[in-house]
């Protein structure tokens, strides 16, 4: 049993050190190699799943438009992390063990943190929508596509005053979550700023997100024009049909988590006809841009449409591209050379993508305008 | 007015706490375990009548008799298979652990059957809302069925422990499980029918639950389980009468605690009414206090 436990141990080690040689082996044939992390089955798989199509649909074009500096680009089949920090780490190994050297992703939070730990000063990472603050803040070659959460508050309270949806504003939020309460205190502290008196400020918790009705009838009694609900769709689906009854007269704005509050099974969609959301992306928007995105989408994955991340993954995939053009890099550079070479060119850029036109800082914020959609007839309109 | 408006609140959410309550009290009282995954056999319940209508097409009072149904069956099952080869465990902890691992595994194989969407529940129960005042206190339908629902079990219980035979066998189980057995009573086949009686009941909680507050997830019964937990303990674990109204109270504290008080530590509130009670009484609002023979 011994000698087994051993020709065992001296197979795993040499499979690891194989493992560690493909890296350099990979990295010289003449196209660049991009990966997905992201859940591709499981409770997120949509996300994970919009992700990846819509960065192959991105690829596909560029490479018919020459590809990145003139190579042509392989996207690496996806890896598959479920949403899981630890899940996501093995797949980052993995593409890595099969040549990437760009990442697109991670998708979910959680998981990007892990993630963008790892990949710190040695492999470009790209976020499309991870959106937690952590997600990118332990390497200067981390960049995200999509707001941060706390930035969605200040952007949202931007959003409501330059558009003057309401002047008093109440606010009814999870205080047991870390996103809502980010965003809850961005949009608190911009407020004043943008001229909006915060007339009620109601939470509850993730153990008792049943009862709504004495944070709503006294949201009703503050005289407030707006409520801003910056909670996921599940949460929001109960507080309109709890409003509706309290007769709740306000207008209802939501940020990236209200998405999907249309396709909560057997929600009466009527409910939601006028509330706002904040979200980079909307599939019946009608700029040329997005109807083609669209329909390259439905083409490719048996008529499906893309939600926001889809949009984003598309976006990650041509500012990377802008940035592999500017930077000049071709496909033998090692890892941290790409890495480092793409992180000082994403600060000359600018595209004009479907999510908006985009910049980004040296943190490796995304710096756009906010966009938002109204909820009519039962779909996402477009705000002007 | 507001304060009213306020109490109505408390009622209704109180209700729900309550209904969920008598299943617990009702086991605790007979069986003498605590059984946590009576706030799982509840999303049960619930998730049974919400596919018999969406999916299967059913009426809605056939959907409910399936789901009292099946819950009925679910409990009789679960304490046949995870309680009773424990019954005679050295100690309680054994059952109470397999408890929570039964809660786990409805709350998991719930999640692999229907995931972990947040459902909208449909409208079963069409009862008009009801206003007075003016039009200033406003109250629901579903809190006057879930009240008087609570009123009809308690009464019901309450009847059935004692002026029948299998419910004066309850109460022998209850009081010396060993005697009763001496004296001819099917220990067995009396938790059994506990557990029937409870699980039936949860699938009508669970009815009650998901209509007044109209979101389902396999997550769904079991804050409202452990706050229901509460409530038993809070009227005096066992009394029928007390979980009903220390349900009610609970579901007020909490709505007041919210109102006047403060949204974020209303649950804080709420188990800290239920720590001074449990300190001024230990036996709750309405336990009689046993004493211990020696």
């Amino acid at each position: 049993m011994k000698k087994f436990n051993k020709v065992v141990s001296v197979a795993m080690a040499a499979a690891m050190v194989a493992g560690v040689l493909a890296v350099p082996a990979a990295a010289e044939e003449g196209t660049f190699k991009v990966g997905v992390i992201g859940p591709m089955t499981g409770d997120y798989a949509q996300y994970g799943t919009n992700v990846y199509n819509a960065a192959k649909i991105a690829i596909d074009e560029v490479n018919a438009n020459g590809g990145f500096n003139g190579y042509q680009v392989e996207l690496l089949d996806a890896g598959d992390d479920q949403g899981d920090a630890e899940k996501a780490i093995n797949a980052f190994n993995d593409l890595l063990d099969k040549g990437m050297q760009m990442l697109c992703g991670t998708v979910t939070s959680g998981a990007c943190i892990a993630v963008g730990a790892e990949a710190a000063e040695n492999t470009f990472l790209f976020t499309p929508s991870g959106s937690a603050v952590d997600c990118i803040t332990a390497g200067s070659n981390e960049f995200r596509m999509c707001f941060t959460d706390p930035m969605q508050g200040s952007k949202s309270a931007q959003y409501i005053s330059e558009n003057g949806l309401a002047t008093k504003v109440a606010i009814l939020y999870d205080s047991s979550t870390d996103y809502n309460v980010g965003i809850h205190d961005a949009f608190v502290e911009a407020a004043p700023e943008y001229g909006l008196e915060v007339v009620a400020d109601e939470a509850y918790t993730t153990d008792s997100n049943t009862d709504f009705s004495v944070q709503l009838s006294k949201i009703k009694d503050s005289g407030a024009e707006l409520l801003f609900l910056p909670n996921y769709y599940s949460d929001c689906a109960l507080i309109l049909q709890q409003a509706a009854d309290a007769q709740l007269d306000v207008t209802f704005f939501g940020v990236d988590g209200m998405d999907g509050i249309l396709s909560v099974e057997n929600f009466d969609t009527s409910l939601a006809e006028g509330v706002m959301l904040l979200t980079p992306f909307s599939a019946t928007a009608e700029d040329e841009a997005t109807v083609n995105f669209v329909t390259a989408y439905g083409e490719a994955s048996n008529g499906e449409t893309p939600n926001q991340f889809a949009a984003d993954a598309y976006d990650v995939i041509y500012a990377m591209k802008a940035a592999a053009d500017d930077a000049g890099i071709t496909p033998d550079m090692s890892n941290e050379d790409i890495s480092a070479a793409m992180s000082a060119s994403m600060l000359n850029i600018e595209i004009d993508g479907l999510t908006g036109k985009a910049k980004w800082t040296e943190e490796g914020e995304c710096d756009k305008e906010p966009k938002a959609v109204v909820i009519k007839d039962g779909v996402y309109e477009m705000m002007e | 007015m507001s304060f009213i408006s306020y109490l109505k609140d408390g009622i209704s959410l109180g209700s729900i706490y309550a209904i969920i309550a008598l299943g617990y009290t009702m086991v605790y009282g007979i069986a003498k375990m605590l059984n946590f995954a009576h706030g799982d056999v509840i999303m049960v319940g619930a998730f049974v009548i919400l596919a018999a209508i969406t999916k299967a097409g059913l009426s809605p009072l056939l959907s409910i008799i399936l789901a009292v149904v099946l819950c009925t069956v679910l409990g009789i099952t679960i304490e046949m298979v995870a309680y009773r080869p424990l019954r005679k465990a050295s100690s309680n902890l054994a059952v109470l652990i397999t408890a929570i691992g039964v809660s786990y595994l409805l709350q998991n194989v719930a999640l692999l059957v229907f995931g972990a969407d947040a459902k909208s529940f449909v409208t079963v129960i069409n009862v008009p809302t009801l206003v007075l005042f003016d039009g200033q206190l406003t109250i629901k339908g579903i809190t006057i069925v879930t009240i008087a629902a609570c009123i009809i079990i308690m009464c019901g219980l309450t009847l059935f422990v004692n002026k029948t035979k299998p419910g004066h066998a309850m109460k022998a189980v209850s009081e010396d499980r060993d005697a009763a057995q001496l004296m001819g009573v099917n220990v067995n086949s009396t938790i059994s029918l506990t557990f029937a009686i409870g699980s039936g009941l949860a699938a009508i909680a669970g009815l009650l639950l998901c209509s007044a507050y109209p979101t389902l997830t396999p997550y769904t019964g079991a804050m409202p389980g452990i706050k229901a937990f509460v409530a038993a303990v809070f009227g005096g674990i066992g009394s029928i009468p007390g979980a009903m109204i220390g349900g009610i109270l609970l579901g007020v504290i909490e709505i007041f605690g919210k109102a006047y008080i403060s949204s974020q530590v209303a649950d804080a509130i709420v188990f800290a009414v239920l720590i001074i009670v449990l300190l001024v009484k230990p036996t709750g609002l309405f336990g009689k206090n046993v004493q211990e023979k020696v």
